[in-house]
């Protein structure tokens, strides 16, 4: 195969992935959501079960004015849909679905993930200030507290699993990974899931937007389709954090027949954390400031801490 | 000149470019975001060296700081949209100082590396890095990491009044706050 067909077969690959599995995730979220609700949400667009949905809202935010503040930053604003989506796109390409199957496989990905992440809290900040409103600005400044802090924790728990892996790659770890880690690696995991959860600003985790005292936080003055940039990053957020968190900490592809399954394994893992998620948005109410930076700094960091030292102390007897 | 090359001479540019705009600009929050984009491109000359382990570090601690510093630059000001002259400093002194000081050190460096070729080293893997810093440079990697960690310990200690040294002034307001509370809740409790 020559270079360039290669190449493009990666980044069409890539491009496939990274728009339709966040679509897949948000009607998920809608159907979810309503049945544990007790209600039916949007059924009518299209035939089955209102699947067309989505479309229907995408066609609604093209057709939306592009409304940008009088006393906005014009630049930052325009800039910041952008800034807040990039970061996922690059992650995307380096999670592995299957044996060999990965867009970009590198030796040090996982650092190359955690840093690009941490870049989201960029947009964030540039939104909340460059929107010349006050919710906007408190929000980002939550946003960024959550971000900074809940960064610590994620780093610290994919550290315990690259030295039980002894590898910085994500194949590597993958291949690494033995069934008994999902008792050994559990609280760097659970502590990983949270953090990521806090890192996407999902409910419980969603203080920076918390619609009930801050209109729509850091989001407030956006509208069509920058607006539906946010919130695609969010959905890709949402399949980010399922694939590192199975890719980590769940074997990835290890499952029965995995030389020629392993690819539906993943995508099969990924499916069920992403559910998680949408369920716990369900399930739990917003957490308020305080509350939410003790869980952090009092909880999350020691307890990645100790699992530091537990990783250590196993490795240096086995 | 190969690709490399190129990539060098166009990322140092940015760098540049980047970093004089943060000097320059009149918008306060601006000039920080134009640090990211600098830090961003030194990180990638680093990748272009072969040196990933470097780069992807440079963004995920640069980044979080310069969050952090548009934090302080929102909180302490008015960090309104637009330019804020008020701020400004007479750049003259900074533009002596900074331009002798960068002038100075790349004519030594040219100097210096005039005519040596040197083979170009070999990439740095994080494996490399890692043996290098547990290996040969294991004891200033630790008289640093304790120097971090007791600057750590100083800054919580110099910011929370409560746990740190007190001064008479700082007890007595304590003491004034303490009282006011108490009158706060006795008044209540008769209230109730």
């Amino acid at each position: 195969m020559p270079l360039w067909l290669d190449l493009l077969i990666r980044v069409a690959a890539v491009l496939a992935g990274f728009l339709v599995l966040p679509l897949v995730v948000g009607q998920a979220e809608h159907k979810v959501m309503a049945h544990m609700q007790g209600r039916v949400g949007p059924m009518y667009a299209g035939a089955f079960h209102g699947w067309a949905q989505l479309i229907a809202d995408g066609v609604k935010f093209v057709q939306k004015e592009d409304i940008t503040p009088h006393d906005a930053d014009r630049t930052v604003f325009r800039l910041a849909p952008i800034v807040a989506l990039f970061p996922y796109l690059v992650v995307v390409m380096t999670i592995p679905i299957g044996p060999g199957l990965v867009a970009q496989s590198l030796d040090i990905g996982l650092f190359l993930v955690l840093a690009v992440l941490g870049i989201g809290v960029v947009a964030v900040l540039m939104s909340a200030w460059a929107s010349a409103n006050k919710y906007s600005l408190l929000g980002g400044v939550r946003g960024a507290a959550q971000l900074l802090g809940y960064e610590l924790p994620l780093v610290l728990a994919a550290a315990s699993v690259a030295m039980a892996a002894g590898t910085l790659s994500l194949p590597g770890i993958v291949e690494a990974w033995q069934p008994w880690w999902l008792i050994w690696q559990a609280p760097a995991g659970l502590v990983f899931f949270i953090a990521g959860l806090a890192e996407i600003r999902r409910p419980p985790f969603d203080m920076p937007i918390a619609d009930s005292e801050l209109v729509f936080g850091y989001m407030t003055e956006y509208t069509g389709l920058r607006f539906a940039f946010f919130l695609l990053a969010e959905y890709v957020g949402i399949v980010v954090i399922a694939a590192l968190t199975t890719v980590l900490f769940l074997g990835g592809w290890h499952g029965p027949m995995e030389d020629q399954l392993g690819w539906l394994w993943t995508l099969l893992k990924i499916g069920a954390l992403s559910f998680v998620i949408i369920w716990l948005r369900v399930t739990f109410p917003r957490m308020r400031e305080d509350q939410l930076q003790r869980l952090c700094w009092l909880v999350l960091v020691p307890v990645a801490l100790a699992q530091l030292v537990l990783t250590v102390a196993v490795k240096a007897l086995t | 000149m190969t690709v490399a090359d190129v990539l060098l001479l166009a990322l140092g540019a940015v760098a540049v470019g980047a970093g004089f705009l943060v000097v320059t600009s009149a918008h306060l929050v601006r000039s920080g975001l134009y640090l990211v984009v600098s830090l961003g491109a030194i990180a990638g000359l680093y990748l272009v060296l072969g040196a990933e382990l470097v780069a992807w570090v440079q963004i995920l601690v640069y980044v979080g700081a310069v969050v952090v510093l548009l934090l302080f630059a929102v909180m302490l000001t008015r960090a309104p949209i637009g330019p804020s002259p008020d701020l400004d400093r007479p750049a003259v002194p900074a533009v002596l100082v900074g331009g002798g000081a960068g002038l100075g050190l790349a004519a030594l460096f040219a100097d210096a590396f005039r005519w040596v070729r040197y083979p170009a080293p070999e990439p740095g893997t994080a494996e490399r890095v890692g043996e290098q810093i547990f290996g040969a440079w294991v004891l200033p990697f630790e008289v640093l990491s304790i120097l971090l960690l007791s600057a750590l310990v100083g800054a919580i200690v110099l910011s929370r009044p409560d746990i740190g040294a007190r001064t008479p002034a700082v007890a007595e307001e304590h003491e004034a706050v303490a009282e006011q509370n108490k009158a706060v809740a006795e008044e209540h409790g008769q209230e109730v």
